[in-house]
Parts: C-alpha cells; sequence; structure tokens
C-alpha cells in the first residue's frame, strides 16, 4: 500500500520526466525496430533464394543475440560514443535474429503448389514475391516483429547506462538507491509499453493476409515517426552533464544541488556509473559527477569544482574497529592513529590512479607512502601463538590501499599477525561481518555510516547541516550506542561526491567552484 | 496430318538430366492445333518435366521445343506462360485471392479490361457448374477438392490460351468426383479447340481423353499413338505389359458403335439411338442403367456383347502385321 501511494507520488512529481522517458523510450525501440525490418527483411528474402548461406547467416544473427547486453553496449562505446547510437545499434541487433529467422520461416512456409501455379500462369520472379510469396509470409513475419518488439522494449531499459534516456532512468537510478518505488516507476511503465505493443502486434496478426498487407505497409510508414519521437527537441544549455543514475535521484546528489545553488539551464543525460568519465574525457559531456579521491581524475585531467555551500555530505574515511580488539592490545589504537589526518584529497587521488591507471599493486602503493611519510618499520618477527587481527575492505582500490596500510603499520609497530579479508562486497557486508565479530576493523566513510546505515530523520540530519566535525560526532557516538562498534580518528580526506569537468575547459571558462558554475549557467 | 499446318508443340531430341539421372531422354513429338495428347507412363518415368519444359518452367539441356513455330528460348518465360493454361495436381489457388481473383490473374497481367474479365470469370464459372452469385467472391479454402480443381480449370483458360497444359489434374480427387469432373472436362466445349497436353498415370484417363498417347518408361518414348494403336499393335513388351491387366476395360473403351455396327440388326427406327462414336463402355452403361422400362434401344445387352466379341477378332486381325 504504501509502495502504491509512494508510487504515485513519484510519478506526480516526476510527471513531465515520465512522460519524455516513455517516448524516448517508444522512440529508440521504433528505431531499432525500423532499421531491423529494414536490413533483416531483405536478408530473409536473400536466404530463401540462397539457403546455402541461411545457417551462416542464423548462426552470426543467432551469436549476436547471445552477447550479453551490457558487454555489446561496452563494445560499442568505443566505436560510438555514447547517446542515442550505440543503443539504437545494439537494439537493431537483437532484434535481427527473430525478424530474419522469420522472414525466411515465413517464405518457405508458403505452399510450393501456389509458387509454381503463380509461375506457371505467367508471374514474373518479382510478382511472385510480392503477390504471392510475402502477402503468404506475412503472419509468419509479423510474429517475427513482434518477438523483437518485445525484446526491443525490454532491452531498451539498457540505454539508460549510456546516456540514450528512456525508461532504464529511473529503474538503474531506483536499483543505484535501493529505492523500489523508483525502480517500479520505470519498470512498470516499461512492462505495459511491451505488453501493449505485444497486443497491438497479436492483434494485426488475426487479420486475413489482404489486410495485413494494408496494415503492413501502414505500420513501415508510422515506424520512422514513432522513431522521430527521439528527436524532439530537447533543452539545450551552454554545457551538457553526465550524471549517474544514483547522483540524479538522491535528494543529496543532483536535486540538493540543484536547490543549494540555484542549478538552472543546465541539460544532462544519465549514463552508466562507469561510463561518466569516459563521456567527460570524449567530450560527450562537459560536467559529471564522480567521486572526490577518483584515480580517474588524475589520470584524465579532470577538475574537482569546490563544493562552496557544502552540499555533499561529508564522507571523511576512518577505521571502525571492534571495541574488544581495542580493549586487549591498547597499544593498537596508537599505531593505527598514525594515519589520522595522514592523507589529503588529493595524496588519495593520487594512490588511487597508481593503482586503478599504472596497475600498481595496492600493498607496494601502501609501503611506498609509508616509507615516504616516515612510518614504515620491517615486520617485526611474528611470535609463536600470537592474536590474529583481522581486516575487512569492500571491494574497490582506495579500500585495498588503506587496508595494506594498516596491516603494515600493525605488523611494524606490534607483535600481531595479521588477515585481510579484502572483497567483502559492498557497504552491508563489511559493517555484518565487523558486528559479527568476523573482521576486526574496516575503513568506512562518515557519510556512509550516516545515511546507509543510521538512516536518521530529516530533522537530524538538517541539524548536522553536512557539517564534518558535526556528521563524525553523530556517527560515533551513534554507533557506540546502537553497534557498541568504535570510530577512530578520520584519515583527513573526504571522498565525497563532486561535480567534475575537464581541467582545460574549466579553466577556459574560469570556473572553479559550483557556485561559480552556477552563476556562468545563468548568465 | 497435313504438312502445311504449323503443329502447335513441336518438341525435336528433348534431352534432360538431373545430376546421373537422365529423366527425359531424345523426346521427340509434334501436334496439330485441337490435338489432345496424354503422356502416360509410370511414376518416375518423366512426363511431368518432360510437360514443364513446354511452359519452360524447367529447360532442356539439349533438343529444341516450338509453340505455335516460335522456339520458346526466344520468349521470355512469363510471356509464353501467359499464352499457356496450365493446371496442376495440387490446384495451387492462391490462397489470399478470391474465386473471381484466382481466375482474373492471367486477363490481368496482360493488361485485360475490368469488365471484360468480369464477364469472361462468370462465364466460365457458370460453365463449370460454380454459380458466379455463389462462388464468385469465395477464398479457395471455402471449396471442396473439386471445386478448387474446376476453379484451377477455370483460371488456366480465362484468358483463352490455345494451348492448355495439364499435370494430373484429376489425381487428388475421390473416384466419384474424378469421373463426374473428367466427363464435364471433355463435354468442355472450350476445351474442344484447344490443343491439350496432359499427364497422367491413369490408363483409363489416358484412354478417355486421348486423341494421341505417349507413353513413357525411364525418360524414354515407349510408342506414341492413338490408343487403338498401343491397343491392338503394342510397340514392344513394355507397352504391351502396361496395358494387361486392364485390356478388357479398354477395349470396350475404344471400339465404338460405328465398329460394332456391321455386328448388329438394323437399327430400329422408333428405337432410342446412340452416336456412332458411343464407346462400347458408354453403351453398357446406358443399357443398364436405364433399364428396358424408360428407353428402348435397338439391341439388348446379349447382343452388345456379342457384337463387340466378333468387332474385336476383326480388329485384332487387320493390325496383325
Amino acid at each position: 500500500m504504501e509502495t502504491i501511494t509512494g508510487l504515485l507520488t513519484f510519478w506526480q512529481a516526476q510527471a513531465g520526466k515520465l512522460g519524455e522517458q516513455t517516448l524516448q523510450h517508444i522512440g529508440l525501440t521504433a528505431a531499432s525496430l525500423l532499421l531491423a525490418v529494414v536490413l533483416g527483411v531483405p536478408l530473409g528474402l536473400l536466404l530463401t533464394r540462397r539457403p546455402r548461406w541461411a545457417p551462416a547467416v542464423l548462426g552470426v544473427a543467432g551469436a549476436l543475440q547471445t552477447v550479453p547486453s551490457i558487454a555489446l553496449l561496452g563494445f560499442l562505446i568505443p566505436l560510438l560514443g555514447i547517446g542515442p547510437r550505440p543503443a539504437i545499434l545494439a537494439l537493431f541487433l537483437y532484434s535481427l535474429l527473430p525478424i530474419i529467422r522469420n522472414t525466411l520461416a515465413g517464405i518457405q512456409g508458403v505452399s510450393p503448389a501456389v509458387v509454381e501455379a503463380a509461375r506457371g500462369l505467367g508471374l514474373t520472379d518479382g510478382q511472385v514475391l510480392r503477390r504471392v510469396e510475402l502477402p503468404l509470409a506475412l503472419p509468419v513475419l509479423f510474429a517475427g516483429i513482434r518477438t523483437a518488439t518485445v525484446i526491443n522494449v525490454g532491452m531498451a531499459t539498457l540505454a539508460a547506462y549510456v546516456a540514450a534516456g528512456g525508461l532504464g532512468e529511473f529503474i538503474f537510478g531506483g536499483i543505484a538507491l535501493n529505492n523500489p518505488v523508483m525502480i517500479l516507476a520505470g519498470a512498470l511503465p516499461a512492462a505495459a509499453l511491451a505488453l501493449a505493443f505485444d497486443a497491438a502486434l497479436a492483434g494485426l496478426q488475426r487479420l486475413s493476409t489482404r489486410r495485413l498487407v494494408r496494415v503492413g505497409a501502414a505500420l513501415l510508414a508510422v515506424l520512422p515517426l514513432l522513431g522521430g519521437l527521439y528527436l524532439l527537441p530537447r533543452a539545450a544549455g551552454k554545457l551538457l552533464a553526465g550524471f549517474s543514475p544514483e547522483f540524479v535521484g538522491r535528494a543529496d546528489g543532483l536535486p540538493g544541488l540543484r536547490k543549494a545553488y540555484h542549478l538552472r539551464r543546465l541539460p544532462s543525460v544519465v549514463l552508466a556509473p562507469a561510463l561518466v568519465y569516459e563521456a567527460a574525457r570524449h567530450h560527450d559531456v562537459d560536467l559529471i559527477d564522480g567521486y572526490s579521491t577518483d584515480g580517474r581524475i588524475r589520470a584524465y585531467d579532470l577538475r574537482v569544482l569546490h563544493d562552496d555551500r557544502r552540499t555533499f555530505p561529508p564522507y571523511y574515511a576512518a577505521p571502525v574497529v571492534r571495541p574488544a580488539l581495542l580493549a586487549a592490545h591498547p597499544e593498537l589504537r596508537g599505531v593505527l592513529d598514525q594515519l589520522a589526518g595522514q592523507i589529503s584529497d588529493s595524496v588519495m587521488t593520487n594512490l588511487n590512479y597508481r593503482v586503478d591507471y599504472l596497475h600498481q599493486e595496492p600493498r607496494a602503493v601502501a609501503h611506498a607512502f609509508l616509507r615516504r611519510r616516515g612510518l614504515w618499520k620491517e615486520p617485526r618477527p611474528q611470535t609463536p601463538g600470537a592474536a590474529v587481527v583481522r581486516l575487512g575492505s569492500k571491494i574497490f582500490a582506495e579500500q585495498y590501499i588503506l587496508l595494506e596500510m594498516y596491516a603494515a603499520l600493525i605488523r611494524g609497530n606490534t607483535g600481531l599477525a595479521v588477515e585481510t579479508k579484502t572483497g567483502l562486497g559492498g557497504t552491508t557486508i563489511c559493517f555484518e561481518a565487523l558486528r559479527t565479530g568476523a573482521i576486526d576493523l574496516y575503513p568506512e566513510y562518515t557519510g556512509t555510516g550516516l545515511l546507509v546505515l543510521l538512516q536518521p530523520s530529516p530533522a537530524v540530519l538538517d541539524s548536522l547541516g553536512g557539517r564534518p566535525p558535526a556528521v563524525f560526532g553523530y556517527v560515533q557516538q551513534q554507533f557506540r550506542r546502537r553497534y557498541g562498534l568504535e570510530w577512530l580518528a578520520p584519515l583527513g580526506f573526504n571522498n565525497t561526491y563532486a561535480l567534475l569537468m575537464r581541467q582545460r575547459h574549466a579553466r577556459q571558462l574560469g570556473i572553479t567552484s559550483i557556485s561559480q558554475l552556477s552563476t556562468y549557467l545563468r548568465q | 496430318m497435313p504438312e502445311s499446318v504449323t503443329p502447335a508443340i513441336r518438341v525435336a531430341h528433348a534431352h534432360k538430366r538431373y545430376g546421373a539421372h537422365a529423366v527425359v531422354q531424345d523426346v521427340s513429338f509434334a501436334l496439330t492445333p485441337g490435338e489432345t495428347l496424354v503422356l502416360l507412363g509410370p511414376s518416375g518415368c518423366g512426363k511431368t518435366t518432360l510437360l514443364k519444359m513446354l511452359n519452360r518452367l524447367v529447360e532442356p539441356d539439349a533438343g529444341t521445343i516450338d509453340i505455335n513455330g516460335r522456339d520458346v528460348q526466344t520468349q521470355r518465360p512469363e510471356e509464353l506462360r501467359r499464352g499457356i493454361g496450365y493446371v496442376i495436381q495440387q490446384v495451387g489457388l492462391l490462397p489470399h485471392y478470391t474465386v473471381a481473383e484466382n481466375i482474373a490473374v492471367v486477363p490481368r497481367l496482360l493488361g485485360q479490361a475490368g469488365a471484360a474479365v468480369q464477364e469472361r470469370t462468370t462465364a466460365l464459372l457458370t460453365r463449370l457448374h460454380l454459380p458466379p452469385e455463389r462462388y464468385a467472391g469465395q477464398y479457395p479454402h471455402q471449396l471442396s477438392g473439386g471445386q478448387q480443381q474446376r476453379v484451377g480449370l477455370a483460371r488456366a483458360l480465362a484468358a483463352d490460351p490455345p494451348i492448355v497444359l495439364l499435370d494430373e489434374p484429376f489425381g487428388a480427387l475421390d473416384p466419384i468426383t474424378r469421373a463426374g469432373i473428367r466427363r464435364e472436362f471433355r463435354e468442355l466445349e472450350e476445351l474442344r479447340r484447344k490443343t491439350v497436353v496432359l499427364v497422367t498415370h491413369d490408363v483409363t484417363e489416358a484412354f478417355e481423353l486421348a486423341d494421341r498417347i505417349l507413353l513413357l518408361n525411364a525418360g524414354q518414348v515407349q510408342q506414341l499413338g492413338t490408343p487403338r494403336e498401343l491397343l491392338f499393335r503394342p510397340a514392344n513388351n513394355f507397352v504391351r505389359g502396361f496395358f494387361a491387366a486392364e485390356r478388357l476395360a479398354l477395349q470396350l473403351r475404344t471400339l465404338t458403335l460405328a465398329d460394332l455396327q456391321p455386328f448388329l440388326a438394323a437399327p430400329d427406327p422408333a428405337a432410342t439411338t446412340l452416336s456412332p462414336a458411343t464407346t462400347v463402355q458408354e453403351a453398357l452403361e446406358n443399357l443398364t442403367r436405364t433399364g428396358s422400362a424408360q428407353a428402348r434401344y435397338s439391341f439388348d445387352l446379349a447382343e452388345l456383347m456379342a457384337a463387340f466379341g466378333r468387332a474385336l477378332q476383326q480388329e485384332e486381325a487387320a493390325w496383325k502385321p
């Protein structure tokens, strides 16, 4: 019940967006279908005349369908960039098989006696095809188009990953935010579209051959119009932004930013988180969201715009530990605190860059850092039967590097043994592992602790006001109270949301902060 | 056959092979306009292939085929076919066309005016006992097998082609429908004037319809001649053996009252007279069907059979070499 009211509220609030996405969705489906019909039907007809090629052509079309959609889009992006082109091409490739196969099957299903009689009466080959074979193959051909349409409506949700719009924007936003209402807001209209197209085409299939010929011709005329829905003029502006679905959806992402900075006239597209950096690098978009310590900021020469009004919540990294560990080994606190305040945003970005882009070992990067800071000590000889400290991390480079730093510090400064458990997936898994005692420590971010784990009321959030010390204090206090877990001193860097531009572009426009961006857009 | 008349169809030394298998070997014949030739032989003897060579659905490997004095190779296949009626066993009506539209296909291809085509369609349907007001607008799947074959025949005749090719046209019908439609076919005024080539493996059908029969086996001509020739002077053992099982039935169908005339009593003026061209088979059917109560004939069953026996002896003696 709550979900339904939530859904209706969401649709009401996002009515404009819903309409636009639905039209885009239909446009994508129709455009790719048109391509598939225009190419697939002649190809199928060719195969009826050259049956020896059929296994090869159908094999290739079938193989294309088995390529996972995300992988297919991944292959197409380097060739076609982001936007509707890779999306339409991918959908086109997926719909080829049913259309070619059913064209072939439809023509082959025409009674040989009818074809022979038609030829015997003096119809030319072209007349036999147009007046006899094609009309009689139409019901089967339509079944193929129907299959392709339903596949396409479903697949078109993936277009949201490559900035091609469609109902997938809500779905992926909802997945990223773990928001079922938002997922349904996109999934229900997509399913309804698929069912409506399916029912309409099923109805057509039952028509007599004669009517079907006319309907088929009409459909060929209508498809380009539907495909044209995609080309409806969209808001244009000085800059084009490319955002990940999560950023667009969450309150402290784009919506908060728009409110705080009065960001206007900023048209944006939605695309897969993994692609936003690439899109900025290739000038497909001018402004993206990202994380302030991502190695790609350095690799692609991007600039983090200063969040001068502090709308992004602080995500300061700090180790979270089980108090029992500290009680049993009091010397540990001092050892762990050696890193407190040691790592700035740019230092962390640099370290991430080494691992993600130079493909250096997280361990080597961590040790080199400790050496530079004079914190490095050779590991002490292991005392037999020494207690074991178990360190955990989520699965990305930054966490691996931090984990290796802590492991080296513990080994160099205490006689304790260290066991590392990397790859504990996301936040929830790490947190549960720590709570149940499967690990003793993992690096967490204050914003994550606050918004994902504690989930306080809006009133509380308001009172914290996004001030880093207030957030840290609240998280530390609440973790102690609720879970009996301890936050140690933060490491210094803030891995939060960031707005990024290409360094050169930002310099040309003289933009260093989000306020300046807002002013520039309003000029 | 007068030399001056151009043959409607002339086939000279036609050959066709599929891979290593020779389907038609050195076949030659010529038909005068209006003649009906039956291509007869067991399954796989090459008769259908030979027929399809005439309208270029099959191209011969060697040999020439002239239609109305023109080599078919000098004509575009479609145009050649529009001038030759074609009927096949499976009928092959266009399922998405009505009966009337099916019949109108060739006239429309030839660009004939709509009113003329409609008039012709109506006339043909009437003549083939398919009342146009009821059947013209129906689709093929609504018709029985016999009705479909009649529409197929009407379609072949629609543009009034001088030549009609029929490939086992009655082969898919049940025996009763088959006998009925065959009678209609024989009595159809339209066909009398036309040069007809008909393929069948049914000996009775061949004897009933043919002016001449071309008996084929394994692609080779065994004998070409009138039914009487094939029956009374078989060219070889294959021909003799081919007709052996149905010899008496064929003799009844071949000899006519004209042949029996010398052995029958003088006609009674008050009796019903049958045409001299009536076959003995038909005369027998007439005698047994109507019974003595209704019609009077100048002979009874016993007299007819006795005359048949004597006429047969005389015929066989006459054909002796």
